[in-house]
C-alpha cells in the first residue's frame, strides 16, 4: 500500500466558544474576529515542516489540497505548497517521495494555468507529481469563487480534458470549449512524466464521479471524515460499479483518507487526541449542507439517488449528521478517527484497507488544534511502528499500481531509502 | 374547473423541448413561475377563469427533461427560448405575469421584445441590486430559514397549504430533488448575485406595468419596487401590507382584484 501524509493546514487556535452562533465555520467566520496573521505564519511553516518530517521518515507521498474562506484549511492554492515540497524533498535527497496534489480545484481556476502549475511541480520534482483533479466543494467553487453551481461539474470535466490535451498534444491546437476558449495552445513547460503525470479523482460519494473514473480508468479517492466503517456502503457500490463496467478489483484504483492519532497506549492516545478530535469535528466541520452542495452542484441523478436511498447509502452522511452531541470517545468508537497504540492503529487500518479494498491510504496526522510538537510525535510514532507494516499490504498480490509515478512504483519509499542508505 | 394540459413545443434554440402548462378560457396570458419551479396555485387557477393561461416550465423543471438545463448556457439563450415559445404559440402581443425569478424573466422578455408584451405584472421580482439592500442569497439558506424568509405569516392556512409536501417517502424524495434542482436551474441565471444587466435594459420595456410587492419581503426588499418603477416608463407600484415575498399565497384576496383591475383597464 502507498501511504501519504496529508495536511489541511487548519487554524489551530480557535477560541473555546467557537463557532457559537455562527451559521458556518466556512465563509461565515469573520477573519477580523478570529484570524491572526502572525499565528498563520507559524501554521504554514509548521505544516510544511510536518510534511517534510513525514517525507524523511519514509512516507510514500506528501499531500496538500485547496480550500477557501475558512479555518478548516486554507491552502488557497495547493500548488504553492506542492512547489515548496517538490523543491525541499529534492534538495534533501528525498527523491523517492511523491508529491500528491489533491489538489487544485479545476472548476474555479483557469485550467490552462493549472496544467502549467502541475507541470512546474512535475519538473521541479523530477517526475514525482500525482495530479489530483478534484471537483472541489460547492462552498469553495461557488461561494468563495462565484462559479454557478450548475456549471461546476461541466467546468470540471472540460477543464480536465483541456489539461490532458495541453500536457500531451504535439501540435498547436485551438480550444473552443464552453468555458474556455483559447486560439493557440502550446504549453510551457510540459510535465516530465510521459504521457502525463498519474491523475487522481477525489470525490464525496457521488455516483457520477465513480462512473467518470471507471470510464477512463482513473483512480478514485473517497474523502470522508467518518471512517472506514461508514465507507463500506460507498466503496462497495464503487467496486460494484467497477465490476459492472468490466474493471478489475485492483485496490490501487481506490484511495481513502483517514484521521489517525498514535500514542504509546490506547488510553494515552485518547487522552492526547480527544480535544483535537472534538475541535476538528465540532468547530472546523461546522458547515450546513447547502454550503457543501448548493442547488445545481450535485447532478439530478446523484441527488435523487441520495434522497431515495439516503440512509442506506451513507449511514453517516457528510455534514448532514449533527456532530455536536458526539464526544471524542464516540467518534473513536465509531472509528471516524483511528486513535490508539501502534498495534491498535495498525490492526484497524489494515482491516479497513482490506475491507474496502484500497491500495492508497492518505493519513491526516495533524488535525484540528494539534500543536507542532504533538504532530511531530504522531508522525514519528506512525512512521516507526505503523507505516512499515501498512506498506507491505497488497505486496503479496500481483496488482500493478498504474496510478503512481513510474519511477516510484516498484517498492515502498522506505525500502528504497534503506537500500540506498 | 378548466382542465390543464401540457403542450410540448420543440424549440430550435438550444434544442429545448419546452413544456407549457395550458388551461382556461379567454384571451391568452403568459405566466412565468418562481425559482422553486412550476406551481399551479390558487392564483394561477383563478386566472384561468378569465384567461387562457400559458405557463412554460423553466428548462430542467416541471415536465421538462432535467438535463435540458445544461444546454441553456446564458440568460440570452433563455430569453430567446421564451421568444421562440411565443412564436410557436402565435402569441404576438400578450399580457405577462411573473413572480420573483419569473418576474425578472418577464422583464427580460419585455425588454428584449417590447412589442410582444402587451401588459406586465411582476410580483416581488429579483433582477436588480442595491448595495444598501442586498437580495438575500436564497440558494444558500437552509430550508427552514428559507421558508421563514419567504412568508410573513408561516402559520396561516394558505401558507401551510403551499408548504405541503408528499408523505410517501419516494414521492417526497422526488419532490425534494425537483425543488433543489429548480433552484439550481433558475439559479444558473442569477448566481451569485441577481444583477445580470437588467438595469441597463429595463428602459426598453413599453408594456404598462404593475409592480406588486409584499411590504415585508425579507428576500428582496420592497425598496426595489421603486427601482423597477423608475426604469419602466409606464408603470405603477402597489405595496401589499403585512405580506412577505409571496403575495399570491399570503394575500390572494388583495392581489386578485388588484391584478384583475390592472389587466382589465
Amino acid at each position: 500500500m502507498k501511504v501519504t501524509m496529508f495536511h489541511f493546514m487548519p487554524y489551530r487556535d480557535l477560541p473555546e466558544e467557537f463557532p457559537g452562533s455562527l451559521p458556518s465555520a466556512w465563509v461565515d467566520a469573520p477573519w477580523w474576529e478570529y484570524g491572526d496573521a502572525n499565528k498563520v505564519t507559524d501554521y504554514y511553516n509548521w505544516s510544511i515542516d510536518e510534511l517534510m518530517l513525514a517525507a524523511k521518515l519514509g512516507f510514500d507521498a506528501v499531500g496538500t489540497n485547496e480550500h477557501h474562506q475558512n479555518p478548516y484549511g486554507f491552502m488557497c492554492n495547493p500548488n504553492l505548497f506542492g512547489a515548496i515540497l517538490a523543491r525541499m524533498t529534492r534538495e534533501q535527497g528525498l527523491d523517492q517521495v511523491a508529491i500528491l496534489q489533491l489538489g487544485a480545484t479545476i472548476s474555479s481556476s483557469p485550467p490552462i494555468r493549472l496544467a502549467e502549475e502541475y507541470a512546474v511541480i512535475d519538473c521541479l520534482s523530477g517526475g514525482r507529481l500525482i495530479a489530483g483533479l478534484p471537483t472541489g466543494l460547492g462552498t469553495d467553487v461557488s461561494i468563495s469563487n462565484g462559479i454557478t453551481p450548475m456549471e461546476h461539474r461541466e467546468r470540471w470535466r472540460e477543464g480536465i480534458e483541456l489539461m490532458l490535451k495541453a500536457w500531451t498534444a504535439k501540435e498547436f491546437f485551438a480550444w473552443n470549449g464552453k468555458y474556455t476558449q483559447l486560439a493557440r495552445v502550446n504549453l510551457w513547460p510540459r510535465p516530465v512524466q510521459e504521457p502525463h503525470p498519474p491523475v487522481l479523482i477525489p470525490g464525496a460519494a457521488s455516483s457520477s464521479t465513480w462512473d467518470f473514473c471507471h470510464d477512463r480508468d482513473y483512480p478514485y479517492a473517497y474523502l470522508s471524515y467518518f471512517g472506514g466503517k461508514s465507507a463500506h456502503n460507498v466503496m462497495d457500490r464503487f467496486w460494484e460499479r467497477a465490476a459492472a463496467k468490466g474493471k478489475d478489483a485492483n485496490p490501487y484504483r481506490a484511495s481513502f483518507l483517514q484521521i489517525v492519532g498514535v500514542a504509546e497506549t490506547d488510553r494515552k492516545a485518547e487522552e492526547l487526541y480527544s480535544k483535537h478530535i472534538e475541535y476538528f469535528y465540532h468547530k472546523l466541520l461546522h458547515m450546513p449542507l447547502g454550503y457543501i452542495s448548493p442547488p445545481g452542484n450535485t447532478d439530478y441523478r446523484s441527488m435523487l439517488n441520495v434522497f431515495i436511498s439516503g440512509k442506506n447509502l451513507l449511514q453517516i452522511s457528510d455534514f448532514t449528521t449533527d456532530l455536536k452531541p458526539l464526544k471524542a470517545k464516540d467518534m473513536i468508537e465509531k472509528e471516524f478517527v483511528v486513535i490508539g497504540s501502534p498495534a491498535t492503529v495498525r490492526d484497524k487500518l489494515e482491516a479497513m484497507a482490506k475491507r474496502i479494498n484500497v491500495g492508497h491510504l492518505m493519513v491526516v496526522l495533524q488535525f484540528g488544534s494539534m500543536s507542532n510538537e504533538l504532530t511531530r510525535k504522531n508522525i514519528e510514532l506512525f512512521a516507526r511502528d505503523v507505516l512499515p507494516h501498512l506498506q507491505k499490504l497488497w505486496e503479496d498480490q500481483n496488482w500493478e499500481n498504474h496510478w503512481w509515478p513510474k519511477k516510484l512504483r516498484n517498492r515502498p519509499a522506505r525500502q528504497r531509502e534503506m537500500a540506498t542508505a | 374547473m378548466p382542465t390543464a394540459r401540457i403542450k410540448t413545443i420543440p424549440v430550435r434554440h438550444c434544442n429545448f423541448e419546452a413544456k407549457v402548462k395550458t388551461a382556461g378560457n379567454g384571451p391568452p396570458l403568459l405566466y412565468l413561475h418562481a425559482a422553486g419551479g412550476p406551481i399551479w396555485d390558487p392564483f394561477v387557477e383563478g386566472l384561468t377563469e378569465r384567461y387562457t393561461v400559458y405557463a412554460p416550465h423553466h428548462p430542467g423543471t416541471g415536465e421538462t427533461a432535467r438535463e435540458a438545463i445544461y444546454a441553456v448556457e446564458s440568460l440570452w439563450d433563455l430569453v430567446l427560448i421564451y421568444d421562440e415559445i411565443l412564436d410557436a404559440l402565435n402569441l404576438n402581443s400578450v399580457p405577462v405575469i411573473g413572480t420573483s425569478f419569473g418576474g425578472m424573466m418577464a422583464c427580460e422578455l419585455a425588454a428584449h421584445r417590447p412589442e410582444r408584451v402587451s401588459k406586465m405584472v411582476v410580483l416581488d421580482p429579483i433582477g436588480l441590486w442595491r448595495e444598501d439592500a442586498p437580495v438575500a442569497p436564497y440558494m444558500l439558506v437552509p430550508p427552514e430559514k428559507l421558508v421563514a424568509m419567504l412568508y410573513k405569516h408561516l402559520d396561516s392556512p394558505p401558507v401551510q397549504k403551499a408548504l405541503e409536501m408528499p408523505s410517501d417517502p419516494k414521492a417526497l424524495a422526488l419532490a425534494t430533488a425537483d425543488l433543489v434542482w429548480a433552484l439550481g436551474a433558475t439559479g444558473k441565471f442569477v448566481w451569485p448575485i441577481p444583477d445580470k444587466g437588467l438595469k441597463k435594459r429595463l428602459h426598453r420595456v413599453k408594456a404598462p406595468t404593475l409592480i406588486v410587492w409584499g411590504e415585508d419581503d425579507a428576500l428582496v426588499s420592497a425598496i426595489y419596487a421603486n427601482e423597477f418603477a423608475q426604469r419602466i416608463a409606464n408603470s405603477r407600484v402597489e405595496i401589499i401590507k403585512d405580506c412577505g415575498h409571496v403575495p399570491q399565497v399570503e394575500r390572494l384576496e388583495i392581489l386578485n382584484p388588484m391584478v384583475a383591475g390592472f389587466l382589465n383597464a
